[in-house]
């Protein structure tokens, strides 16, 4: 089951910029911003527009850690797993989420495509450790408690929900 | 649009006095860490009280203001991340912690109304409130030059930058000096990159003015992978002009004409209020085509990272640019030469560019007055870890640890004891409680085998196991290796295998040596500094905490009890109630025994996954 993307949508994109291959890695998160991730099918289409191997397409998008192959939930939780972070034991933050979805790291992805739970290296805010980000919003001092009532809020619906 | 030297000035004059009108000022922190505490909801608060109470507020300086209205804003990054939200009152100074949201009102009332403080929401400790921002031991020890506007101007303005005398740095370069008295200002001041190597500015930018090429670029690198790391995205996020005029004068000195800014995808809000800045200074004619009516013409680009922590290192970054793999190449030809497209490029740290304004308005001399001969300045840290103010510092060089950790830290958390900091990220080192009184600059930490990095500590206290933090960066630099050498790519992973082992009980000894070899071989061999330095934390913990490794190879225990696999997992036959709930929660059959006489687990069979610690109701099932 692949996503059919809008050629216009991907048009916009490529006018946006220029038609330049050189900026393929901005191409590639525009791309990744409208999906949630880069479906098979741009590949031909990129190529093709740009003049450029897909290959070397591939290449870019396997070689950033932020392009993914696979459709993503429609909650994107990174669990930070930075030093500070880890310090302050967020092995037990990630185990919580993981347990709770049924996820591994070997399964990122629920199901329903509702909850995508990977780790990340550092997201900058130390100051909270140890934190999460849920689609890039911030949330600190996480503890498994916590994560359980993120779900509950999250299934709700509420993607502003009050921490 | 500005044309000339009077224009900046006249709307200097402008913004001055428009800001002077606001006699109050309320600052609420945005930076991300009070952002995720709630801040923004405090902002709504303020406004929607203000509305009701129909008080004259401004909140941009692009208005004429009518009589003296309050001045609400929302700030950058106070640094003090473990108090957020913070909320900051001018000209009194006065800063409020943890605020929520009902207590906008009280904070209203007593500073527009009454001019009085809340003394409740100051920063207290033992007894003793500290009304003001600047008495506060966490900040009573710092010299802040990089960080001086953060949280203390409109991150989004760049109107309060201007008034705050912003772009006068660049305004004095353009007409008062040439190129060649900018770089000898430069020179003067000894400005070493603060992206941690501490290579002198000065030198890498006269390489580049030397170069005879079509094109020239200035990049900043704001690729701050290092976790436990956030001070360039703190200035990113605070005060992104300081950033940019620092890269303008450094076009101006080495005669650019492109400047690119590569940030990290994770940092959002930095690339957001980048962008602002980037517009409003193009609006304004201080990027662009002839700016301020010189011959100077400049303009930056932003180019987003995606998440590839190699991205830092100046070959790859310029790859990356390109959009290429961010892959690093052998070296020389160096960046100076051959960097962005081919081209000389002056690539430099987000700290070192924020620098350089100030240096240039004070003169070199002056900067060279902060700190130690060799290493002058002073430099911004992220304090995290198991201490209790976590945050962003900045302290002149030549801080002791002892310092940094007890009197602006403010000591351990949990009254623990202080075991070790982890400086300069995954290619830095640990320091010690015989380094506590060791002054930090670029050549003291190089002397005991640690570097500044990019400037993140990590505080340890005694319940971290050294070795687990070890195999933690190792994981991370082998998770991150490009793979385009042999050394980095085989030997990371080889070196994790080897302390994965260790850590799982599995460790024969050895392994040490084995280590040891390992380490040198990659460092000698890889093809960037990430390679290089990949061994760093490994060789620092064996280094300091060797009889640690000892204790996990030889007596196969964790003298931290952290490592899972090396608790010993039994049941105390006193507490059990032999209702054979763990039994049945064993995934491996480990466990054994007779309903309503005590258990037993099997110590060959047991993996130590704790299931049956979880599922003992009466606690009877025991880690050691």
């Amino acid at each position: 089951m692949d996503t059919q993307c809008d050629h216009k949508i991907l048009d916009e994109i490529l006018e946006k910029h220029q038609y330049n291959p050189g900026n393929i890695i901005a191409i590639l998160q525009d791309t990744q911003e409208v999906y949630r991730y880069l479906p098979k099918d741009i590949f031909p289409y990129y190529s093709d527009r740009l003049g450029i191997s897909q290959a070397q397409i591939f290449s870019i998008a396997t070689f950033y850690e932020n392009f993914s192959l696979e459709p993503k939930g429609k909650y994107v939780i990174k669990v930070c797993d930075g030093t500070a972070c880890h310090v302050r034991k967020s092995a037990a933050i990630l185990d919580q989420l993981r347990k709770e979805l049924g996820l591994s790291s070997a399964k990122k992805t629920t199901e329903d495509l509702l909850f995508t739970v990977e780790t990340v290296s550092c997201l900058g805010a130390c100051g909270l450790a140890p934190t999460l980000t849920v689609n890039d919003r911030v949330m600190g001092m996480m503890t498994p408690q916590k994560v359980t009532d993120l779900l509950v809020t999250l299934r709700e619906g509420k993607t502003d929900a009050e921490m | 649009m500005l044309k000339c030297r009077e224009d900046l000035q006249n709307i200097r004059s402008l913004y001055q006095a428009r800001l002077e009108k606001q006699k109050v000022k309320i600052l609420i922190c945005a930076g991300t860490a009070c952002v995720a505490n709630g801040s923004l909801v405090l902002y709504d608060t303020f406004m929607k009280l203000i509305e009701e109470k129909g008080i004259n507020c401004a909140v941009d300086l692009e208005h004429e203001p009518e009589g003296e209205p309050l001045g609400v804003k929302k700030s950058g990054c106070h640094g003090f991340c473990e108090m957020g939200p913070l909320v900051r009152i001018e000209p009194k100074g006065y800063l409020y912690v943890k605020v929520k949201p009902e207590d906008c009102e009280e904070i209203l009332e007593a500073s527009v109304v009454s001019d009085t403080c809340v003394e409740r929401l100051t920063y207290h400790k033992g007894g003793e409130f500290h009304k003001h921002q600047e008495s506060i031991p966490f900040y009573e020890r710092q010299k802040r030059v990089v960080l001086e506007h953060c949280g203390h101007i409109d991150a989004t303005s760049i109107g309060e930058y201007i008034a705050n005398g912003g772009y006068s740095a660049l305004e004095k370069a353009l007409f008062e000096m040439t190129p060649e008295e900018v770089l000898q200002e430069v020179e003067i001041s000894n400005l070493r990159g603060r992206g941690g190597g501490g290579f002198p500015t000065a030198r890498k930018w006269s390489q580049v003015k030397r170069r005879k090429a079509e094109n020239k670029y200035i990049v900043c690198n704001g690729d701050e992978g290092d976790p436990g790391a956030f001070m360039d995205r703190s200035v990113m996020e605070s005060d992104p002009h300081k950033m940019l005029e620092g890269m303008i004068l450094a076009a101006y000195t080495c005669g650019a004409q492109n400047g690119y800014i590569y940030v990290r995808a994770e940092y959002p809000l930095a690339v957001t209020r980048l962008g602002i800045a980037i517009d409003q200074a193009r609006k304004l004619g201080l990027l662009g085509d002839h700016i301020l009516g010189t011959d100077l013409c400049f303009d930056i680009k932003i180019s987003r990272g995606a998440g590839a922590f190699v991205c830092g290192e100046g070959s790859a970054l310029t790859a990356s640019i390109e959009g290429k793999r961010g892959m690093p190449r052998v070296k020389p030809p160096r960046t100076v030469e051959h960097g962005l497209f081919d081209s000389p490029t002056v690539l430099n740290n987000v700290e070192t560019f924020a620098n350089v304004p100030a240096i240039i308005t004070n003169g070199g001399q002056w900067f060279r007055g902060i700190g130690p001969e060799n290493s002058p300045g002073t430099k911004a840290f992220a304090l995290t870890g198991n201490i209790m103010n976590t945050g962003l510092i900045e302290v002149a060089m030549g801080t002791t640890l002892r310092e940094v950790i007890y009197d602006i830290g403010g000591g351990m958390r949990d009254g623990a004891e202080f075991k070790a900091v982890q400086i300069g990220g995954p290619s830095g080192g640990c320091l010690t409680k015989e380094h506590l009184d060791l002054p930090l600059d670029f050549d003291n930490l190089k002397k005991v085998g640690a570097m500044i990095g990019s400037g993140g500590l990590v505080v340890m206290d005694d319940h971290t196991c050294m070795v687990e933090v070890a195999r933690f960066f190792m994981s991370f630099t082998q998770n991150e290796s490009c793979g385009k050498c042999v050394p980095c790519r085989e030997g990371t992973k080889r070196m994790l295998e080897i302390l994965e082992c260790i850590v799982a009980g599995n460790g024969e000894p050895g392994d040490i040596d084995l280590l040891e070899e390992l380490a040198e071989t990659i460092s000698a061999t890889a093809l960037c500094g990430l390679g290089k330095t990949a061994a760093s934390p490994v060789l620092s913990t064996i280094k300091y905490f060797r009889e640690e490794y000892e204790n996990h190879i030889i007596e196969k225990r964790c003298p931290t009890r952290n490592c899972q696999k090396l608790k010993k997992i039994y049941i105390d036959a006193a507490l059990c109630r032999g209702c054979s709930k763990c039994a049945r929660n064993c995934p491996v059959g480990a466990i054994t025994g007779q309903i309503k006489s005590p258990f037993v687990i099997d110590g060959a069979k047991c993996i130590k996954c704790g299931a049956c610690v979880e599922a003992c109701a009466f606690h009877a099932v025991k880690e050691d």
